[in-house]
């Protein structure tokens, strides 16, 4: 803890002296545990589809470095630098994402990813954060009556993006987008008359998207009645738990990663319980539930509209991954593919995550004053 | 907040409405946070739930895993009732690329502690060998490649197989056979439908009931035991559909050890073995006399004195030496009188009988092993006097079977089949004698039973009915005295027949029971009424009771001495 001086003014010891380091250790802990989980379930998937036993980790280590930079580089903004970057950023990922019509690679039926050199980057990924942090300020804007059409704008914004999304098409991304978005323009005060109205709207989306899109009506229906489809993946994943009991089997004795086609990633919470048990798993889901709620806590003593409606939003998207994940594994929701935050395999997917806490760290560190986002 | 209504200057409402907003904002987010905690506490009891309270029970999914691997380049086959009777399984087969291999001796020294079985001195040269690839030992169990791949030898390596597998041991081993190490249908089944085997994907259903299989491999290895004969063989066959319950040749062995059989073990008795059925004979010769017209139930014919013919001289066993009626002749196994009806109705006509149903040439059942009957060159008159007690003509005891059905059932020849016939696809068959005859025969085979020679096959409640038959083994140029085929045909329930069962005894020696007797009604019998008595509850029928009208059917008039009168003043 006394790397740096109480007195050192350097940018890095200001940083770490204002920083929450609560989050800051909560998320490293997951990082930490995110390596031990690609060391652990991907060398079985990697090795089931012919590559190098270590391809996948080995990768992911890679993009580890990546992630921590992004993160530590992010958190050292002031709001206001934020801000700046979320927009730069939301702006040249929806250009990628547009790119990926003409581009991209087709995997899985669905165009969501871009050559970049040696690897393929998912653009997606980084319009989430980004988005809640541009989302916020229209928000805060049009609340403090700096911008007229903030609102409006936000709204078209938000259009345009989950329109990209749909097109791709990536549902699952859409869905955490309008969720985070939804959840900010909540707080930021919608009249409930319209939260309701938005609630609603959601709920007719889920039931379109069930009856025109074969592929969620087969799932949701598997998740209502199991006998209906092949609810193989979950079984197994329910199976693994059962398996690792409290203990765990112990590091490497999994059995369902050889069985499982997303171990690595959408399942990696299943690996997780059996190798390493309940015990392990419920610090897991207390480390995302600590990082969601002092995010909140972080922003309720807020005063700036802003850095509440940021934090929160980032705050949310990091805990609907999550929540999404676990659920869909344990069973309590129909599976989406959707990757534990820091745990889950998957470069674009660790490297956005890092930018989304980085953001919320910059946005959470202590300041004199609440001054800085003007 | 008040500031609100009194209209204050624009910078302090802009100022209250931030706090607002703020406020607005901060209650909100209670809500979101109460959400979020609500969803982890969730997440955690499910976990808890899931890892702890699920019953842990065995992997649920070992199954379908299996239903990927099934099909093993071999379909399985199966009894009538869908009971595995022959399956794949998966193994590994070591083999090596003897060039590669650093220290021949090491090796095949080490290999030996982990498959004890081979020897040390042939897989040290294969691994000499100048070779690419030499098998070293085919088939491991699970727990030997574990073995040999803890040895750590460079050089060997696995080839995944397929092993054919019979969980039935050496039940109806004759009828389904086996593989070679290739999975080669070698016998039986397995190389009648070998093409069809490796390219069907659902199961091969065999009329084979192994319950009744049981059965009848049982009773006859204790009778084979017990009178200390050299082999047995038993049949039962279904006379409705003409489809084989039970096929049984004894010795038997052991198909999942193809390298152990040995060659006469292989041997079919029930197919491919042909043999001089003696008296059982005589239900065919009975059956055609009485359907020719040239005797009836009432007639009969003198059995006083031996008939002399060229230098054979032919006697009854149980010799009344006087006149007898059909029945007599039939209760008694009279082979003076059977003679007399062969000859009355001819020798065309006897041969004729034979051919139409399948006396002269192999039974068309879907197997290899089928015998070609023995028959004269030429049919004189002499073959005819001896074929009709079951002398001078040997057929499979399937011959046997399937002709005994088709004198029992209504007078419809069907062709014996070993595979699972459905009710709807019965084969019309051919019709050999009258409905009237059969009934006829069915009387007379149940006299037998109750008044005659088969005793020893009764089955309370079963009505059985049959006919014994010894017959004397052909040795070189005469025959055998002491060397006896002991038989022992029957169906039942008589009055409305729906088995037929063989079982036969090859050289029985009598023991003190049989009084030294080792004839079909003393060793062979006892058998049938065994089978019976033990299948029939398994085959879901239940006994009959004897009531007036069933009695009716199967009710005899032995004419006596005032008909043998009425039929000399006749004639």
């Amino acid at each position: 803890m006394t790397v740096f001086a109480r007195s050192d003014t350097s940018i890095l010891g200001r940083w770490w002296w204002t920083v929450d380091r609560w989050t800051l250790t909560a998320v490293g802990a997951l990082i930490a545990f995110g390596i031990i989980m690609a060391l652990a379930a991907s060398p079985a998937v990697a090795e089931r589809i012919g590559l190098d036993y270590f391809y996948f980790a080995r990768r992911q280590l890679i993009y580890l470095p990546i992630a921590l930079a992004l993160l530590v580089g992010a958190s050292l903004l002031s709001p206001r630098g934020v801000f700046r970057v979320a927009t730069i950023t939301l702006v040249i990922f929806a250009v990628m994402v547009l790119a990926t019509f003409v581009f991209g690679t087709e995997i899985k039926g669905a165009r969501r990813w871009i050559a970049l050199g040696p690897m393929s980057v998912q653009p997606s990924e980084f319009l989430k954060p980004a988005f809640a942090v541009v989302a916020a300020w229209l928000f805060a804007s049009a609340r403090t009556g700096a911008l007229k059409h903030g609102n409006l704008m936000s709204i078209g914004a938000y259009g345009v993006i989950v329109g990209l999304l749909l097109l791709q098409p990536d549902v699952g991304m859409a869905v955490v987008i309008s969720s985070v978005w939804a959840c900010q323009f909540f707080l930021a005060g919608l009249p409930l008359f319209w939260a309701a109205g938005l609630a609603i709207g959601g709920v007719a989306a889920f039931v379109l998207a069930y009856f025109t899109l074969s592929h969620v009506a087969s799932r949701v229906d598997r998740f209502l009645d199991p006998s209906s489809g092949d609810s193989y993946q979950v079984d197994r994943s329910l199976e693994a738990f059962m398996n690792g009991g409290l203990f765990g089997r112990g590091p490497g004795e999994g059995t369902v990663k050889q069985v499982l086609p997303d171990a690595h990633s959408d399942f990696v919470f299943a690996v997780a319980g059996e190798e390493f048990g309940l015990f392990v798993c419920l610090i897991i889901v207390a480390l995302f539930g600590f990082v969601v709620l002092r995010g909140f806590a972080k922003a309720l003593q807020e005063t700036d509209l802003f850095i509440l409606l940021a934090t929160s939003g980032l705050v949310v998207q990091f805990g609907l991954q999550a929540v999404i994940n676990m659920g869909s594994t344990l069973r309590l929701m129909p599976t989406k593919g959707m990757t534990l935050p820091f745990v889950s395999y998957g470069g674009s997917s660790l490297i956005a995550m890092g930018l989304c806490i980085g953001f919320l760290l910059a946005l959470t560190r202590r300041r004199v004053g609440t001054e800085a986002a003007r | 907040m008040t500031g609100k209504r009194q209209a204050p200057p624009e910078k302090i409402r802009i100022e209250g409405d931030r706090k607002t907003a703020i406020e607005m904002g901060r209650n909100r987010l209670m809500v979101a946070g109460a959400l979020f905690t609500a969803a982890f506490t969730v997440i955690g009891i499910r976990v808890i739930d899931v890892s702890v309270f699920s019953e842990n029970t065995e992997p649920r999914y070992t199954r379908s895993i299996a239903k990927d691997e099934k099909h093993n380049g071999r379909a399985d086959i199966v009894d009538r009732n869908g009971v595995l009777m022959a399956t794949s399984l998966s193994t590994a087969s070591l083999f090596a690329n003897p060039r590669l291999v650093l220290d021949p001796e090491q090796a095949a020294l080490k290999l030996a502690t982990a498959l004890p079985d081979i020897d040390v001195k042939v897989i040290e040269k294969k691994l000499r060998s100048n070779r690419g690839f030499v098998w070293l030992k085919r088939h491991l169990t699970p727990r030997q490649q574990y073995a040999v791949n803890r040895l750590g030898i460079p050089a060997l390596n696995f080839q995944r197989e397929a092993r054919r597998m019979y969980p039935m041991g050496s039940l109806a081993a004759h009828a389904l056979g086996f593989t070679d190490i290739d999975n080669k249908g070698l016998t039986g089944i397995e190389r009648y439908f070998d093409k069809e085997l490796r390219t069907r994907q659902d199961n091969m259903a065999l009329s084979i009931d192994v319950r009744v299989q049981h059965v009848l491999e049982h009773e006859l290895g204790v009778a084979m035991k017990k009178f200390s004969a050299i082999g047995a063989a038993g049949l039962v066959m279904d006379v409705t559909t003409g489809e084989v319950v039970a096929m049984s040749s004894l010795p038997s062995f052991d198909p999942n050890q193809p390298n152990a059989i040995a060659q006469d073990l292989r041997f079919n008795r029930t197919t491919l073995g042909v043999y001089e059925m003696g008296s059982t004979f005589k239900i065919f010769t009975t059956a055609m006399a009485l359907d020719a017209g040239t005797v009836s139930l009432h007639g009969g014919y003198d059995a006083t004195n031996p008939i002399r013919v060229a230098r054979f001289t032919i006697r009854d066993f149980h010799a009344k030496k006087r006149w007898l009626s059909v029945p007599e002749i039939f209760m008694y196994s009279s082979n003076i009188g059977t003679v007399k009806m062969a000859l009355d109705v001819g020798i065309p006509g006897h041969r004729n009988f034979l051919t139409t149903i399948g006396m002269m040439k192999p039974v068309a059942i879907e197997l290899s092993e089928t015998g070609s009957p023995l028959s004269p060159n030429r049919w004189r008159e002499i073959n005819s006097m001896t074929i009709s007690f079951g002398h001078g003509l040997a057929v499979s005891p399937l011959h046997l079977v399937a002709g005994v059905s088709a004198m029992v059932n209504g007078g419809i020849y069907r062709t014996p089949t070993l595979i699972r016939r459905n009710p709807s696809e019965t084969p019309v068959g051919k019709r050999v004698i009258t409905a009237e005859t059969s009934a006829k025969m069915r009387r007379l085979m149940r006299l037998v039973v109750k008044n005659g020679t088969g005793r020893n096959a009764a089955a309370p409640g079963y009505l059985v009915g049959g006919k014994t038959g010894t017959a004397e083994k052909v040795s070189g140029r005469g025959y055998k005295k002491k060397a006896l085929i002991s038989s022992f045909v029957a169906a039942f329930p008589m009055h409305k027949p729906r088995y037929v069962v063989l079982a036969m005894l090859d050289e029985a020696k009598g023991t003190k029971e049989t009084f030294g007797y080792a004839t079909g009604g003393w060793v062979a019998a006892p058998v049938v009424g065994a089978v019976v008595r033990r299948i029939a509850p398994v085959l879901g029928m239940r006994p009959i009771k004897e009531t007036d009208p069933v009695r009716e059917t199967l009710s005899i008039e032995i004419s006596g001495k005032s008909a043998r009168e009425r039929r000399v003043a006749t004639h």
